[in-house]
Formats: C-alpha cells, structure tokens, sequence
C-alpha cells in the first residue's frame, strides 16, 4: 500500500509522559471511549481524534489553538442528561462518564435522543 | 479617558481588603507582600491552582519533578509555588473564578466551577492579569493541529502531550527555542524550528543582551542543544501556508535565500513573542498609550505601577510583555505603592531597588526585540485569502476592502463594520494582525489604528449561570 502522505496518527495529541494514570471511561460522540484521570476534555478527545467542533460558519473542523482559555476555540457540546450544554475543552478536566459531541451530527443525535420519550 | 465619569455614581469604599486578580508570579508576590504588611487579600484566579501560565501546576494524580516541568526555572517555580501554599490559609483564595466584568468599584465574578456568579467591591485593586501568545495568522492555521507556541507548552506541561507527532514550531522570540527544546527533551519530534528573525539580529543584539548574561546563556543553551540533536533550525524564513484537508499535513515555507519548502507535519506551534491581556484594566477605565516596544498599547503606568485610576494599579506582563522575573517584582512593587497610599509604612530602599532592577529588565527587553524583531513586513505580504479573524471568519481581503472607506482607521468602526475582532475571543488571537493589516492598507503608523476595546463579558459565560445573593463585601468566603 503506497500512500502519497503519510498516515496519521487517529489523535492530534500524542502522550509523551504521565502515561500511567487511571483510566477513565467516557462516551465520545454516542461511543465509549477511554482517556486518563486528569486529562482536560481537550486532551480526552484529542488523543483519540482530530477535532473538537465543526466552526459556525466555514463548517470546518476546529481543535483549540491557545490551551489557556483565551481563544475560545475549543467549545465542546455535551450529550445525555446535560444535552446542549457547552464547556471550554482545555478548561474542563474529564469526569467520568461525560458524554461528548465534537460534530454538527453528533450534536443532533444527542439532542434526537434526548427528546425520546 | 473614562476615569472620571466612569467612578462618579459609585464612590470609592473606605474599607475592606485589597483584591488581587491573577495568582501568577506577579499576584503571588503582591499577595505576600500584603500579607507581610497585616493585610488579608482576596486573590482572584481562573485557574484551579496557583502559578499563572508560565509556573503552572499539573493536575493531581501527576508525577513529574519541578525540574521535568519547568527546567532552570524550576527553583523559582518551586519558590512561588511554595509561598502561596504556606500563605494560602491566610488569603481569601477564590480560585477557578473569572472577572468578567468591571463597573465602578464592583467586579463581577464568575465561579466557573459551580457555574454561579456574584461580585465584589473593591476599595484598591492589583490587576495581574497575565499574557497570551502573540499572534499572526498564516493561511491554514484554523486546521486541527496548529496550535500558539504557549499553548504548545501548556499541553506538555500540564496534561503531559505533545500537540502533534512530528511538530515544526514557527515564528520568533525567545519561546520559540524553549518549547522545541522542552518538547524534543521530553521525546516529541521536533522536525524544524523556523525563526522569522534574519541571524544577524542575534548579533546586532549581542551587546546589550550580555547586560542578563544568565537569561542569554539560557537561550544560547537551547539553541545549542538543539543543533547539537539535530534539530534543523533557519532563519530569517517567511511563513506561507499550512496544509491539510481536515488536519495540518504540512507547512511551507520560504527560506533565507528566496527557495520555497515544504515540511510535511502533523503540527505545528506558531507564536511571535507575547501580547498583554488588557480588558479587565480597559473595563477599569485606566488611560492606555501606545508603546513603541510591545507594538501595541498598553495601559499607563507611574514607575511603582499606579494606573490613572486611583487605587488601582497594575502588576505583570499585563502592562507591557516585561517577562516572568519582573512580573515578581512588579507584583511586589505595586503591592508597595498600594500600602503606602494606605498609609502604611514600606521600605523605600527596597523600592528603589525593585525599580532600578525594572528598569535593567527594560533595556534587556529593548535587546530581545532586536534579537527577534517583529516581522513588520508581514502585513504587506498577508494574502486576500488569508483568514485573520478565526472566529468570525473574516479574511484579510475583507478587511481592506472595509479599511478604504474608512481612510482614519479607527478599529473600533472597522470591528463595527465588517465583525473583526467581534467573536468571542474578543481579538485576543487576532488583534496584532487586523492592526498590522488595516495599518499597511491605510499607510498609517500602527498607533493610529487605536486598539480593540474591551468589552463584557471578557470571557463567554454560561447561560445557566446562577447568580447569588449579594452580600456585596470582599469578606466573602
């Protein structure tokens, strides 16, 4: 298999150090996932990804750019029982269970499944 | 200048405790100098733990040593990280809580944390409010994977990443070696470090910098170690795009002697030195002027850090980019001048002293901007398409389309007009380059272009906030 560009890891993010924390179980756009106790929601997603929203208005993927809380970029929407709530990925350490939409489509599937009766 | 009207209908307290925004170097040693003085003040700080940006803390359940973290800074982190914990007990410490607004003497605060609101007046108040990384866009740097040379760090620092497997980091200033050095030590790949700076500049600035011979040996070290492992470093390069269909593939890039390259990535860390946070001090009301050194303005200071505003005053990077060792003595220093308009009896020599060693930081400062001037001819050479405002989406072709019927400049109506500067990073990110653009559209000194004002809320707030009752005193908590 030849590729023109080289394959990329699945993640943005790679983990150089501290990587023997305790696991930590959340839902990643409707799948389980697993990240590390202490990771920020940024750092959750990202390591297993490469995108936290989808921008307004360009519609192109975004993940975070200043990790400080400044840029505003890295706006995360939350699924289940806190459906539609927004939080600042870099900002927001994981807890366990969070359920986390990164795309326009898992944003409307959470919110389809919260309006089931 | 608001000052005035701004603080007619809201007297000034006659008591309560001063209040410290920011628990950076800058706000812990203001924080202990007010104590050693028989003062308890409240320390304000959106951070979970105490250090600021440049000494900030792991989360628990973390392991590396200060040494792993924070390198030859690690005393001096350690230092302060110690000082606040033994003095915490005595503070009124409300961390994870932002000022997001500023009206008379009141702040209002949001707990971020527990997502409810209050606010707090304020009789004096040190404003501490830090930097981020200074900006300008290349086409391509809203793709997943590019990220400021600060927040580069931050993720190594704190959550233990690198924001990419094969990163090149891109732009200038002294940041630039540190974070490739940091993160090639720690066993990222750091595959090239393009300074913007042409190399004779080193050499211009040579003399003066020796005037610090500790922090140039530092940056001399990084440089070598990263020659010494490899680590292609050029000069005096232009940064043209980045590429990639959903993430950063690679970015290409100029060289000193004209040849376009491309250097296949899957990240890249882009920052041009440090711009101050200002808002909190805008919304305050204090008097801004421009200043030729950090290419922007910067609220007005006296030499102990008064502000215009009385009782105000201003310590730290957020006056002016003036780095992490003067912001300790910033912070000392106004926590002084904020005694002695007290009436409470400080030691002159001692700030005589804080205020010559500010003045030496100075002329080193001048001699770093030699080393790594900014690149003044990059808003001549942004392209049309260039995206400048990551929030709204505003191009570079917009902005000067909407600056030729707006021959004075203003930013404020060119923000007003065409959106940029108007989302909800407020032109934190990109400020400096809708200021360099409209500047070289209008053939007009930057000064003239005037600066984004700050507006409330300085930061997004929740909408399912919960405002509490207010007992309206800074002895809460």
């Amino acid at each position: 298999m030849a590729h023109a560009i080289p394959l990329l890891p699945a993640g943005q993010l790679q983990r150089l150090k501290e990587q023997g924390r305790q696991p930590l179980q959340f839902v990643l756009n409707g799948q389980p996932a697993q990240a590390l106790q202490g990771d920020t929601v940024l750092t959750a997603v990202l390591t297993q990804s490469a995108q936290l929203r989808s921008h307004e208005f360009a519609h192109t993927p975004r993940a975070g750019f200043c990790m400080m809380g400044a840029c505003q970029d890295c706006w995360v929407t939350l699924g289940g029982e806190q459906a539609g709530r927004k939080l600042r990925a870099c900002s927001t350490l994981l807890q366990a269970g969070m359920q986390i939409c990164t795309s326009a489509e898992a944003v409307a599937a959470a919110n389809a499944t919260q309006v089931q009766p | 200048m608001i000052g005035s009207d701004f603080y007619l209908d809201d007297p000034r307290p006659a008591d309560g405790p001063p209040v410290i925004v920011g628990a950076g170097p800058a706000g812990i040693r203001a924080a202990q100098t007010l104590l050693a003085h028989g003062l308890r003040p409240v320390v304000i700080d959106e951070a979970p733990k105490a250090g600021g940006q440049i000494y900030r803390r792991q989360p628990d359940g973390f392991s590396r040593s200060a040494k792993d973290l924070y390198g030859f800074e690690a005393g001096r982190a350690s230092d302060l990280h110690q000082t606040f914990d033994r003095l915490r007990p005595q503070l009124d410490y409300r961390p994870e809580t932002l000022v997001w607004n500023a009206q008379g003497h009141s702040l209002d605060l949001l707990h971020t944390a527990q997502r409810t609101a209050d606010s707090l007046r304020w009789r004096d108040l040190i404003v501490a409010t830090g930097a981020t990384d200074r900006v300008l866009p290349l086409p391509g740097w809203t793709l997943p994977g590019v990220y400021t040379l600060g927040g580069a760090q931050v993720a190594l620092k704190y959550q233990g990443c690198a924001i990419g497997d094969a990163v090149v980091f891109a732009g200038t200033g002294p940041l630039l070696y540190l974070v490739a050095y940091q993160y090639a030590k720690a066993g990222g790949r750091v595959l090239a470090v393009l300074d913007t700076a042409p190399a004779v500049q080193r050499y211009k600035a040579a003399p003066a910098m020796l005037a610090q011979p500790a922090v140039t040996a530092k940056g001399v070290y990084f440089l070598s170690w990263l020659m010494f492992h490899d680590v292609p470093v050029h000069h005096g390069v232009q940064l043209l795009r980045a590429e990639g269909a959903d993430r950063v593939q690679a970015l290409v890039w100029k060289d000193a002697q004209g040849a376009e390259q491309r250097t296949a990535c899957s990240a890249i860390g882009l920052g041009y030195a440090l711009r101050p946070e200002t808002q909190l001090a805008d919304l305050l009301g204090c008097a801004f002027a421009f200043a030729p050194l950090h290419r922007c303005y910067v609220p007005q200071i006296d030499a102990d850090r008064r502000s215009s505003v009385p009782g105000v005053y201003l310590a730290g990077d957020g006056a002016g980019i003036m780095g992490a060792d003067a912001a300790e003595m910033s912070g000392e220093l106004a926590a002084l001048a904020l005694l002695q308009d007290r009436g409470i009896a400080t030691d002159a020599a001692r700030q005589a002293k804080l205020r010559q060693q500010l003045d030496k930081t100075q002329q080193f400062r001048q001699a770093l901007e030699v080393a790594f001037p900014f690149p003044e001819d990059w808003a001549a050479r942004a392209p049309d398409e260039l995206v400048v405002c990551r929030c709204e989406n505003i191009t570079a072709g917009e902005l000067r389309a909407t600056a030729a019927s707006q021959p004075q400049g203003d930013i404020n109506r060119i923000k007003a007009l065409c959106r940029v500067g108007m989302g909800r990073c407020q032109g934190r990110m990109c400020g400096v380059a809708a200021t360099e653009i409209l500047a070289d559209t209008l053939k007009v000194p930057v000064a003239q272009i005037g600066r984004i004002r700050g507006q409330a809320p300085i930061k997004p707030l929740p909408l399912d906030m919960t405002v509490l009752p207010q007992d309206q005193e800074a002895s809460h908590g």
